[in-house]
């Protein structure tokens, strides 16, 4: 880990002052994924922006009948709160099903949008990578890449995006809120990650000196018919090959609304809106089912080790909106896919 | 002093910052100590208050042999700085104990043989401490679940979970 500047901002428009004018500089809350990758020396950032006292926790509720969730409530907050099990179980279960005990203690609601992947080739600095050094190349397009991207991937990178918690967000369609020098901006999940295109270092289209500051839920939770699906090389504690957030709203026997979101596919959180669309005013089935995921994986690529991933991808797809349809999501204690 | 913080020269040079005071109180004892910002709460314990008992595995999180109990949470001490810790309360395996006698997890790891090198022992405890508070495991596979962030690499798992469900009933 390099050395580096330490300061504790006393405020919101104190940290976006900190941060300005100091290129490389970070917000830290949780550390639990900036202080792994400093130790491996993927980031080096020349100062640090102590914003974990900053009065942005607490989960409460719009105006308009969603939730807001203050950016440095941790997962572990989140994940538990009363009104967030009840009314959005969908973000419960993700976050239950991600990390360990001990890392959504600390890590915070808004950096977990800012999770970097956890790509091998990222993370060996001995090795080339676009993520990390623009224009150095990528050792995964022909290297072992069996944990890459099979959606939206790109010549110059084929990483994955790594949170449960942004798939659910993702399948909620939630609002981010930030705060920079200019003042106050909201983002559209869907438009908060970017795909690599070009320019795989920028993960998010949240500029530098961008704080955020909030995660709004829409009023609607799905918390009848859900579930978030996660399959994964050992039971616990591992990343996502593919995940499924489906939520449905079922009315007389028909799919009145649907969402449908994958994680470990591609290099943001992978909502389908045609795959959601196709779904409405159908039957919930297994041949309604199977059209949404051609539909989802119309474009999917597999390379030399992860083209498994698009079978699995397909089977996990049409269990996850049947565990939906019959309102029997997935518990993340119990290991059986039923 | 100057010094080229990278490995290739490719960063330009950065200046050595002044070290930080700050006040933590670990196992019920308010302490004081200058450290450098880059310092980990795991380093700190270790190096600075010679509380050897929080072990240090992989320092990437992954393990879980560095849990300790801040504020009554458990944590990875590996993935926190020092100086953001300024003004907590930590709890290592070392303040379990209360006047000579064994924490209920403590006993109930002798008596369930729950640990072979030991090496993952005071994190597993602090963990499983941490699971107890939080309330939310009841069933083996809850605890199995919720205790996946501490591996054993002996293999103790059964052992450990026997354990927990022992001081779980006392608790």
């Amino acid at each position: 880990m390099i050395n580096f500047d330490y300061v504790r901002a006393t405020g919101v428009a104190d940290a976006v002052r900190q941060i300005a004018g100091h290129p490389g500089a970070k917000f830290i809350a949780g550390g639990t994924n900036l202080i792994d990758l400093m130790k491996e020396d993927v980031e080096r950032p020349p100062k640090l922006v102590d914003i974990s006292r900053l009065a942005l926790s607490g989960v409460e509720q719009t105006d308009s009948g969603g939730l807001r969730i203050g950016a440095l409530t941790p997962n572990s907050d989140v994940a538990y709160h009363p009104l967030i099990e009840e009314r959005y179980p969908i973000l419960s279960s993700a976050i239950l099903a991600g990390a360990s005990a001990q890392l959504p203690n600390m890590a915070s609601t808004g950096g977990n949008l800012l999770q970097r992947t956890r790509c091998h080739y990222f993370y060996d600095i001995a090795t080339p990578c676009n993520k990390r050094t623009p224009g150095g190349g990528c050792s995964a397009i022909h290297g072992l890449n069996r944990i890459h991207a099979i959606l939206g991937a790109s010549d110059a990178c084929i990483a994955t995006h790594p949170s449960d918690m942004c798939v659910a967000l993702a399948a909620l369609g939630a609002t981010v809120v930030a705060v920079g020098p200019g003042g106050e901006r909201r983002i559209a999940f869907s438009d908060f990650h970017r795909l690599p295109g070009d320019t795989p270092d920028r993960d998010t289209n949240l500029n530098p000196d961008e704080l955020i500051t909030a995660i709004e839920l829409p009023p609607e939770g799905f918390n009848r018919n859900y579930t978030y699906l996660k399959i994964r090389d050992r039971l616990s504690y591992a990343f996502a090959l593919v995940s499924v957030a489906a939520a449905l709203e079922i009315d007389g026997g028909v799919l009145k609304e649907a969402r449908l979101a994958l994680g470990g596919v591609a290099h943001k959180p992978w909502r389908d809106e045609k795959a959601e669309a196709a779904l409405v005013g159908q039957a919930p089935g297994e041949a309604a089912f199977k059209q949404a995921t051609d539909i989802v994986l119309r474009d999917a690529k597999g390379l030399a080790h992860n083209a498994f991933k698009i079978d699995l991808a397909r089977r996990a797809i049409v269990r996850a909106l049947t565990q939906a349809a019959n309102g029997t999501p997935q518990i993340q204690a119990d290991k059986k896919i039923r | 002093m100057e010094f080229d913080s990278s490995p290739s020269g490719a960063l330009p040079k950065t200046k050595a910052p002044e070290k930080l005071q700050i006040a933590i109180t670990v196992n019920g004892v308010r302490t004081q100590r200058e450290v450098a910002p880059w310092t980990t709460l795991l380093d700190f314990l270790r190096d600075h208050l010679d509380l050897t008992g929080t072990k240090k595995g992989c320092d990437h999180g992954q393990c879980g042999a560095c849990t300790v109990l801040v504020d009554g949470q458990r944590i990875n001490a590996c993935l926190t700085l020092a100086v953001m810790k300024d003004g907590a309360s930590v709890t290592t395996i070392e303040g379990l104990a209360v006047n000579g006698s064994l924490h209920p997890l403590q006993q109930a790891f002798i008596d369930h043989d729950a640990f072979q090198c030991g090496y993952c022992t005071p994190g597993q405890i602090c963990s499983a401490a941490g699971m107890i508070r939080e309330g939310k495991a009841q069933s083996p596979a809850e605890i199995r679940e919720l205790m996946s962030g501490n591996i054993c690499r002996c293999g103790a798992y059964p052992n450990i979970v026997a354990a927990i469900q022992q001081a779980m009933a006392q608790s």
